[in-house]
């Protein structure tokens, strides 16, 4: 039967490999203004393998601004940082952390 | 700061279908303009040489360029001034090759009123395109790709409401041209901005925070991207439509049918700002 080259033909349902349909969890950056001209970022849905309390440390000194873990029930942990770090951070996640781009997403104005 | 917004909006929400046009536009009065001054000598070269193509034309045109030197030459006969005339000489004979470029050009076109030295006065195919865009216009704007189609997205209007919070004036206008629940943009708008708010009794936003226009322009511009946008084929002439039966939102398309599904406005994590509670 396999010598009809045109039976032997690609299965159209198999899987490619590539495929997007796996549950991203998206990172989220917000900001939220504070008072005055002042705001705060926060970076929700790290994932679980990172040591969030290492990450903090290591933005905190990079970014020169105080930031601190705080837990909530749905969202798990999340890091708030002070001031707009959106870019910064989205860059250290890319860059440092080995994130995709495509699964950070930054909010806010 | 609004007025200078403006047309960036327009630009990039609306659909580029009117680039295609401009460029047509703007293309036929530089062919129309350009060629006709050289058509004449065209005729004549066609006179004399009738058969002959494209090279030995343009080796033509530069003989005349070079006869006309030399008769510059002669009328001057001042050694100074034999640099300035080369040089725009030159120029013209530039200037001439280029011509005759077009000319080629116009030849691809329609090679039969090249080819028929006896009709001259043929119509040619700029004028043709020309004269079939405009009918195309006249009778159905749509497939000459109509700038009517294009959403004009008023720019967002902001006012500071006191010290701390803004009004946010046309969200019930840019929520009709965009064809929208006026609900649906503010939830989006509170959730990206980590706001809260209310309606006032003029239809009009009062945010919690200051934000400037290009603020919300910025968010407004994702928002379309997100929940108004067709993904097949980039209209805006949409609609968001609730399925009771799964709660999903879907898009539909009202240019060409298609549905999409988008997740819905989830707020994310909100940080306490402001007083400690006890």
């Amino acid at each position: 039967m396999s010598s009809i080259e045109n039976l032997k033909s690609f299965d159209p349902f198999a899987d490619t490999g590539d495929d997007d349909t796996q549950p991203t969890n998206y990172i989220h950056i917000r900001i939220q203004q504070r008072n005055g001209r002042k705001t705060l970022t926060t970076v929700q849905g790290l994932p679980d393998e990172y040591d969030l309390k290492k990450i903090t440390k290591v933005l905190k000194k990079d970014f020169a601004c105080n930031g601190n873990i705080v837990k909530d029930e749905e969202l798990g942990q999340v890091i708030q940082l002070q001031g707009d770090q959106r870019l910064k951070v989205m860059e250290f996640l890319t860059s440092q952390l080995a994130l995709q781009k495509k699964n950070i997403k930054i909010h806010g104005f | 700061m609004a007025d200078v917004d403006e047309p960036k909006v327009v630009e990039d929400l609306g659909l580029d279908l009117s680039l295609k046009k401009k460029k047509k536009k703007s293309k036929t009065p530089d062919a129309e303009s350009t060629p006709e001054p050289t058509v004449d000598d065209d005729e004549d070269m066609l006179a004399g040489l009738k058969k002959k193509k494209k090279k030995s034309k343009d080796a033509s045109a530069k003989a005349d360029g070079v006869d006309e030197v030399t008769d510059a030459f002669d009328d001057l006969k001042l050694k100074k001034k034999k640099k300035k005339k080369a040089t725009v000489i030159d120029d013209f004979d530039a200037q001439l090759e280029k011509a005759g470029v077009l000319d080629d050009d116009n030849k691809e076109n329609s090679p039969e009123a090249a080819e028929i030295p006896g009709e001259t006065t043929s119509i040619k195919y700029e004028d043709l395109l020309h004269r079939f865009f405009n009918i195309l216009r006249e009778n159905n704007p749509e497939l000459a790709g109509g700038s009517g189609s294009k959403l004009k997205v008023p720019p967002p209007v902001c006012q500071r409401e006191g010290n701390k919070k803004t009004l946010f004036a046309n969200v019930q206008e840019i929520a009709a041209v965009l064809q929208r629940n006026p609900e649906h943009i503010i939830q989006y708008l509170f959730a990206e901005l980590g706001t809260s708010g209310s309606i006032d009794g003029q239809k009009r936003l009062i945010m919690r925070g200051r934000f400037q226009p290009k603020h919300i322009e910025n968010v407004l511009r994702r928002y379309i991207a997100e929940y108004v946008t067709c993904e097949t084929c980039k209209s805006m002439n949409t609609e968001l439509k609730r399925e009771s039966a799964n709660r999903l939102h879907f898009i539909v398309c009202k240019a060409c049918g298609s549905t999409k599904s988008v997740s819905s406005i989830k707020t994310g994590f909100q940080a306490h700002v402001g007083r400690r509670k006890k």
